[in-house]
């Protein structure tokens, strides 16, 4: 499986996935540009995080006019595999590829820090290596991660277990304490109805190496990489 | 036309406008005044400190690139170089926090990535007035979020810092910034501007009338009519320097420039004069070439902008159509608004007309340098004397009391808004002695630190400046690093005070004589002089950062107690020192007494031990003790740990219990080892003469001391724990004042 | 032609930095203050464009750049000489 990091201006961990994914799983992957119109021969497109140009209107929400994001639409409707992370989930929703908008974090602060967060779909192209209901340590670092949708937006995403990744506490438990940034449902990732295109808050990149205490990301890269 | 107000205006003596006109032999217009200003003020031109500053030791094997450019460069072989400098916003910080404190941010990440660097840290050092008032909660609540706008925006980890609260910095908070970069030792680039004939080129953002003359505000004092000078803070905008970054970096990779400078404080004036400067050449710049972002610009207006995101280059002239290309990659552009000249001059034209012509060497090099008299304040020897409060009864209260005093508690609430893990290398997060990162693809690793007690250096600042050094690097000695360069920020009050002056001057030489007995070289650093509020200086307060290296990660330590039943031994010894203690300050409100002695010499051997049992794999933890002693430190142990484990200790002694507790002696470190390491440890100990004790062991859920037998703390951790942090959010939520 | 957009939450969903304001302002005294919805405002000038075209055209920017259909609701006003036309 071949991998393409789409390159934002305001991208800021291209190389932090670029780097886990040939580095540390020995993957093939290469950087996408934003003005470019072809995404080559890759087999998943991920969408990093960062501030793709700027983010001072809303996040993501200039970036879904960018020439390569059209061909990443077309790539998604035809069933090509995208993984939006932080920045990336926040295009996706721009984008209307994943349903439902994000809110400031409840508490009007960025938030860094590491998170629990439990597989609610284990059956998904990207989290099939994990077990149901595992949890994850992974660390998560926006402003704007507070997931919001209409009240039957969240009935349908729940009644066809699209809720990927929920903010649990450490034993678990989907609490409010847990849920840092204030979500509906608790919710860290979605996945389209289709099952190809998954948004997540949590930056798998960054617990993928032993030496950053968490490995626990690495489920996410490696159920794409034996999908199939 | 010049007359004495305009002067005054310009922050420029009479005695300086003499020896203006004796260089120049004419009288300056209005413009080049303006110039002079600038890179005369205090700012600029060190004119104040740079006698003093000559007794910093800057020299050292590793040394590429001592004071006097951007950023200092150390080589740390394998072809690398870490680039690193601190600089301060104070006063822009007070003025708009927010804004102050992102453009601090957006300023030194520039410093650092000129050199050729990618930055891949930032920390901060910050001091703000008590929390209990609603102006310092809103200036603590802006910079915190200045800081992490900016910095995680544009993808730099602030990985670490430090904050202390006092009374002092209400009206002068101060914001130091500490960049640290990464840069290959072949591709290091400095602000030069050779070869006459060679295009000038401006890229960034455009230039507009923001921050006109931010450089002699901060050569200032602050009055009444500080909010009058709003209009001068500067809106920064980290997209578009992430933008710069990025050409900036790639220009550079490709060896297509000469030499690149920020346009920082002093703007285009300060970039393009010490460019020539440096290079023995001159600079001639046609203004109505300059992008400029409002109508009706003068010249004088757009030689003194401090626009954020500019940088001025002297590319090579067959370059510049690949240099552009580059930077319209980026969506930015890159105009040719001058070139490289014979003669030393800046020479500046708008509409035909020169406005500027004066020689370089005049406004960089040939500003006055002042031996300002210096005396040692006459309340000194008052402050010294402590008559020592009665011991405490409650013993276990005051202790809680220490805990959520805002200067120990935990820190939390501010770098939890900081992304301080972009870029995957922060391996010890912010919390720890240092802050670790890894080198990717490399056994070794950097640590880095920010420290400075300006208690200490209030209440003697010889043995504060000495302390300050000595801290830091037994901060690097408990995560396992070597320090290997220094930069500081050097923040004082009035500079014409005598009493001032004595402090810079003392301040220096503690700092001078601890660089020389750890055998580490200052590098360069910032000095920010008139941080007084009507009147009032603040306490001098010297900001070190130091940056280390570890050789090996793998043995990185960190100062969480680790397991059930390991022995907790204390290095070094405890005297009877509680003069400018953190728990006199925050259980009594006294700020007096002597600092803690240090003896540079015991605290090398303390830093070599530690060094040594970490590398021989003996300890498991190591926690330097500071403010609020060694009951502080070892309750930071528990909390560190990744159960929360308690600890029972044993304290030995004639000493007063409180000075046990809470005393901030030097040269100590507090270590947990399996049991089974304890007589390899202890014999290192013996062979390195550092004393060291068994004082007790890890476990439990309970945190309790004893000392000379008598408990005097027995509470569960979880108690002492939520103390420790909950008290700064819950002095953030207090209602408005 | 110069155009001034307003872009707010719903109703339906909460605005955090809004509730913000509003506790801050009730400490402070101002206990008349029943509710605070945040938003932002967008100053635009148009260039050749009649006002029937301009009609037409803003709902069209703020609908898909301007705000999120999802979240924001937007309103507009014609900043002309002296007089104000808003719209809805």
């Amino acid at each position: 499986m071949k991998f393409g990091v789409v390159v934002f201006p305001g991208s800021n961990c291209d190389h932090d996935t670029l780097f886990i994914l040939q580095k540390v799983l020995c993957q093939e992957a290469t950087f996408l540009w934003h003005k470019d119109h072809d995404l080559g021969r890759v087999g998943c497109v991920i969408l990093p995080g960062g501030f793709s140009y700027g983010d001072y209107l809303r996040a993501g929400a200039i970036a879904k006019f960018s020439p390569l994001i059209e061909e990443v639409r077309e790539f998604a409707e035809r069933g090509g595999l995208v993984l939006g992370i932080c920045n990336g989930f926040q295009i996706l929703l721009e984008l209307g590829l994943l349903p439902g908008a994000m809110l400031r974090n409840k508490n009007l602060k960025f938030l860094c820090q590491h998170v629990h967060v439990r597989v609610e779909n284990a059956r998904t192209a990207f989290t099939h290596r994990a077990r149901p209901g595992q949890l994850l340590r992974i660390p998560i670092a926006h402003f704007d991660g507070n997931y919001y949708a209409p009240a039957e937006t969240l009935h349908r995403l729940e009644a066809s277990n699209q809720v990927v990744l929920r903010y649990v506490d450490e034993n678990g438990e989907a609490t409010e304490p847990a849920n840092v940034n204030g979500s509906a449902s608790n919710i860290a990732g979605l996945i389209n109805a289709k099952g190809n295109v998954l948004g997540m808050m949590p930056h798998p990149e960054r617990a993928s190496e032993a030496v950053l205490g968490s490995r626990d990301g690495r489920l996410i890269f490696e159920s794409i990489i034996l999908w199939r | 036309m010049i007359d004495p107000k305009i002067l005054a205006d310009h922050n420029i003596t009479i005695e300086e406008y003499k020896r203006i006109i004796r260089l120049i032999g004419r009288e300056p217009n209005l413009t080049e005044l303006g110039i002079f200003s600038l890179m005369w003020s205090e700012h600029c031109s060190y004119k104040s400190s740079k006698a003093h500053l000559r007794k910093l030791p800057t020299k050292a094997e590793n040394v590429i690139q001592g004071p006097g450019e951007n950023a200092g460069v150390i080589d740390i072989g394998d072809g690398l170089a870490v680039v690193f400098k601190i600089e301060s916003h104070n006063h822009p910080s007070f003025i708009e926090p927010f804004q102050g404190a992102a453009t601090g941010v957006g300023g030194i990440l520039r410093d650092i990535f000129t050199m050729g660097a990618r930055p891949i840290a930032i920390l901060d050092s910050l001091r703000f007035g008590p929390l209990e008032k609603s102006r310092n909660r809103a200036i603590t609540e802006g910079v915190v979020a200045g800081i992490s706008s900016y910095g995680n925006s544009i993808g730099v980890p602030t990985v670490g810092g430090e904050v202390y609260f006092q009374e002092r910095y209400s009206k002068n908070p101060l914001v130091n910034v500490l960049c640290l970069g990464m840069a290959q030792t072949n591709k290091i680039f400095f602000a030069k501007a050779e070869g006459a004939g060679n295009p000038v080129l401006y890229v960034g953002s455009k230039t507009g009338r923001d921050g006109i003359h931010g450089a002699t505000m901060a050569s200032a004092e602050f009055g009444e009519e500080t909010e009058q000078k709003r209009p001068n803070v500067q809106v920064g905008d980290p997209f578009k320097e992430k933008l710069l970054l990025e050409a900036c970096l790639e220009v550079m990779d490709k060896n297509l420039i000469i030499g690149i400078q920020d346009m920082g404080a002093a703007g285009l004036t300060c970039s393009a004069s010490e460019m020539a400067a440096r290079s023995g050449t001159g600079i001639a710049i046609d203004l109505d070439l300059v992008p400029q972002r409002e109508e009706g610009m003068t010249p004088y207006e757009i030689m003194l902008s401090e626009s954020q995101e500019r940088m001025l280059i002297v590319a090579k002239k067959e370059n510049v159509a690949e240099v552009q290309r580059i930077f319209a990659k980026w969506d930015l552009d890159a105009v040719k608004i001058g070139e490289v000249t014979r003669g030393g001059k800046l020479q500046v034209t708008s509409r035909g007309q020169v406005v500027v012509d004066l020689p370089v060497e005049a406004i960089v090099n040939l500003c006055p340098s002042y031996r300002r008299p210096a005396r040692k304040p006459a309340t000194l020897k008052s402050l010294q004397a402590l008559k020592l409060p009665p011991l405490p009864s409650d013993l276990e209260k005051v202790f809680l009391q220490v805990l959520s005093s805002p200067t120990i508690a935990d820190k939390e609430w501010v770098y939890r808004q900081y992304d301080h893990m972009v870029q995957i290398n922060t391996v010890l997060l912010p919390g720890a002695d240092a802050t670790v990162l890894r080198i990717k693809g490399k056994k070794k690793g950097l640590a880095v630190v920010v420290d400075g007690n300006s208690l200490y250096t209030y209440l003697d600042p010889r043995t504060g400046g000495r302390i300050a050094v000595a801290e830091a690097c037994r901060n690097l000695a408990c995560v396992g690093a070597r320090p290997i360069g220094v930069t500081n920020c050097l923040n004082f009050g009035n500079p014409e005070k005598a009493d001032v002056m004595w402090q810079f001057k003392e301040v220096i030489e503690g700092i001078a004589e601890a660089c020389r007995a750890f055998s580490i070289p200052v590098t360069g650093g910032n000095v920010s002089f008139y941080n007084d509020t009507e009147g009032v200086s603040v306490c001098p307060t010297p900001v070190l950062g130091v940056v280390g290296l570890v050789e090996d990660i793998s043995q990185m330590v960190s100062p969480g107690f680790k397991s059930e039943g390991d022995i907790v031994v204390l290095l070094g010894e405890t005297k009877e020192e509680l003069g400018g203690s953190e728990y006199l300050r925050s259980v009594f409100n006294l700020e007096r007494g002597k600092p803690p002695a240090i003896d540079l010499e015991k605290e090398k051997r303390v830093h070599e031990m530690c060094l040594e049992a970490i590398s021989l794999g003996l300890i498991r933890s190591a926690h330097d003790i500071s403010e609020g002693g060694l009951a502080v430190c070892a309750a930071e142990s528990c909390f560190l740990s990744p159960a929360r484990i308690g600890c029972v200790l044993d304290l030995e002694g004639s000493l007063r219990a409180d000075a046990l507790l809470f005393g901030e002696t030097q040269s100590r470190i507090l270590v947990s080892l399996p049991s089974s390491n304890l007589a390899s440890f202890l014999a290192l100990a013996k062979e390195n003469r550092v004393e060291a004790a068994p004082v007790g062991k890890c476990g439990g859920r309970r945190f309790v001391i004893r000392c000379a037998g008598r408990e005097v703390i027995n509470l569960p951790v979880e108690t002492c724990w939520r103390t420790w942090k909950e008290a700064i959010p819950r002095l953030l939520s207090l209602p408005q004042d | 032609m110069k155009v001034r957009i307003l872009v707010s939450f719903k109703e339906s969903v909460l605005d955090p930095q809004g509730q913000t304001v509003k506790n801050a302002l009730h400490t402070l005294g101002y206990d008349f203050i029943k509710d605070v919805r945040q938003g932002k405002v967008f100053e635009v000038e148009l260039q050749g464009l009649s006002e029937d075209q301009a009609q037409k055209v803003i709902p069209e920017i703020a609908d898909k750049v301007l705000a999120n259909p999802i979240i924001e609701k937007f309103s507009w006003e014609v900043l002309s000489e002296g007089k104000k036309v808003s719209r809805n």
